[in-house]
């Protein structure tokens, strides 16, 4: 039988406000444990929570970004639940009137096709805290930094059907969030974690099959990982005749698999309630305007104008802009190098990315900033070096030997356009090679250009690479006639 | 609507108390004639009523974004029966 994957998607997305959501707290990454948790992130008696207004304005910046409706009328409740970095018994959340209701997200895949995913809802929370499993003289460890950081948690309609257009949604959120400032999407950091929901169906049939939810799943290579195999399990399960559990299960990194949490650990049964230390949140049209009107540049708009002002291909374009910090080092570098924007677009794609990613790292922590790399660009463009001497520089740069012009310098690099000097070594490489000489003379149109080939060869490595190609093509096709 | 005794087990777990087994048909029979109530409850028309999230009639106060608190972890951890490296500890809570 052929089956069809149904894929929905939980995304908790970490708020980069300055404090907690219902405290003055810190959220800072990385403190020492417990320093940035206050009597009421530590769920002290008498202690009430207090809502962050900027937790709020982001959660309707996502809204407005996706077109969803904003409940102007909000409601926060108590989600019950008993686990030691919960002091509360509760973690604050939302069920009716969740802060942003039904929208919706374009993503584009690998094919150039675009598909639309509903969003069904996104709404406020606090974190929990961390347990800390290690050996604590068999006692578990408590860390509260975390417990009431603000997350947005972003529910999809079951509208994905295979692990890329998951993964396409999900690298359409994580670049929209840091578009919109909303958050840092540091994955590494957990400020985005993924639960999926998978389930089977025979294709063409209507129903939903059984789906399983594989819990906080904090990669793109994870979720990727955690799709294939459940749909493999789960086929497997089907065609052997039996029937899928509806259960959540856990993704093991290290043993690339899934497994269902014991069901002591599942604890499902949340009893909701309104909170009744928290009011109904009412947001005034005013209010919601004012952030509509400042959203920044979005992708898809950033895509359009990079084209249009640019002149760049639509794949460019896509590259450049699938990341706010990559979009803004690029016109950085378009800037401050005034070479033209193509130039600069495939040093940024190809070069950059490609060094970047070969050292597995992103462009914030690029040892190469971009002002450094629009002074080699410069250099290209008046034509101080070639565009090959430039790839020497760039590792150059790369490994911290000072910006483009100390290096240039420092190594003799720069680019050889007096005439003369080309002209002698021209003579130089014709009179040490008569033989090819003889074989030109006698050869067609095809075989010459090889020829000429060897010889613009032969002159740039006398020159150290660093002769003028275009002055030397020129002399050469005069003296070989 | 009668509980049954697994139910009134369940409940105690959820609440993580502790309950005396020769107790639970008492239990079992307040806590049913809760659910009789919230049944009764259930009957009342409310098809044009909006739910009521809070009975006062005011709206959510909202705080500025900015941190104000300071760490003080030794006087909280001062009170808590044990800590480890800046951690609560608490009994291991996964086997």
């Amino acid at each position: 039988m052929s089956w069809e994957t149904v894929i929905g998607l939980e995304i908790h997305v970490q708020l980069a406000t300055q404090s907690k959501i219902f405290s003055g707290s810190a959220i800072k990454f990385g403190a020492e444990p417990n320093t940035q948790a206050s009597l009421v992130d530590l769920g002290m008696p008498g202690v009430l929570p207090v809502l962050n207004e900027d937790a709020i304005k982001k959660a309707i910046t996502f809204g407005t970004a996706i077109d969803a409706k904003i409940n102007q009328k909000s409601v926060f409740a108590r989600k019950n639940y008993f686990y030691p970095d919960l002091p509360k018994g509760y973690q604050i959340s939302q069920l009716d009137l969740p802060i942003v209701d039904k929208g919706h997200l374009d993503i584009t895949l690998e094919d150039g096709s675009v598909k639309r995913i509903g969003v069904t809802r996104a709404h406020l929370e606090e974190d929990a805290g961390k347990s800390l499993h290690e050996d604590y003289h068999g006692m578990t460890g408590i860390d509260l930094n975390r417990a009431g950081t603000p997350l947005l948690e972003i529910v999809s309609e079951p509208d994905m059907r295979s692990a890329e257009e998951a993964i396409a949604y999900v690298k359409t959120i994580h670049s929209l969030v840091q578009y919109l400032d909303i958050s840092d999407g540091n994955m590494a950091e957990g400020s985005m974690r993924c639960d999926i929901n998978i389930s089977m169906r025979p294709k063409g049939q209507e129903e939903y099959g059984t789906r399983t939810e594989t819990k906080n799943v904090n990669s793109f290579r994870f979720i990727e990982k955690v799709i294939r195999g459940e749909v493999i399990r789960q086929i497997d399960e089907l065609e052997a005749g039996n029937k899928i559990h509806q259960e959540t299960r856990l993704y093991d990194s290290v043993k690339d698999e899934t497994r269902p949490m014991r069901s002591k650990e599942e604890a499902n049964d949340y009893r909701y309630f309104p909170d009744p230390n928290l009011l109904p949140v009412i947001t005034t049209d005013e209010y919601i305007q004012t952030i509509r009107e400042s959203l920044p540049e979005l992708p898809g708009q950033k895509i359009e104008r990079f084209q249009k002002e640019y002149e760049l291909k639509e794949y460019d374009a896509r590259v450049l802009a699938a990341s706010k910090a990559v979009a803004n080092y690029f016109e950085t570098v378009v800037t401050t190098s005034g070479a033209k924007a193509k130039l600069a677009a495939n040093w940024v794609t190809s070069e950059l990315l490609g060094a970047l990613n070969k050292a597995g790292t992103d462009i914030q922590h690029s040892p190469v900033s971009a002002e450094h790399l629009g002074e080699l660009l410069q250099r290209i463009t008046d034509n101080t070096i070639s565009g090959k001497i430039a790839k020497t520089v760039f590792e150059a740069m790369w490994n911290g030997e000072g910006s483009a012009d100390d290096i240039i310098e420092a190594k003799d690099l720069k680019q050889e356009t007096d005439s003369g000097a080309i002209e002698a070594l021209v003579d130089e490489v014709i009179a040490n090679n008569p033989a090819q000489v003889e074989q030109f003379l006698a050869a067609d149109e095809n075989k010459r250009k090889k020829l000429v080939g060897f010889f613009v060869g032969q002159i740039m490595k006398a020159s150290k690479g660093k002769a003028n190609p275009q002055q030397v093509n020129q002399l050469l096709t005069q003296k070989l006639k | 609507m009668a509980l049954d005794k697994s139910e009134v087990k369940d409940i105690a777990h959820l609440a993580r108390i502790a309950i005396d087994e020769d107790k639970i048909p008492e239990y079992a029979s307040s806590l049913s004639s809760i659910l009789d109530l919230v049944e009764q409850l259930q009957s009342a028309d409310t098809d044009n009523i909006e739910p009521m999230a809070h009975p006062l009639d005011a709206t959510q106060r909202l705080r500025e974004d900015a941190v104000t608190e300071s760490n003080h972890r030794e006087e909280y951890q001062s009170i808590a029966p044990a800590t480890e490296d800046g951690l609560y500890l608490v009994p291991k809570v996964i086997d």
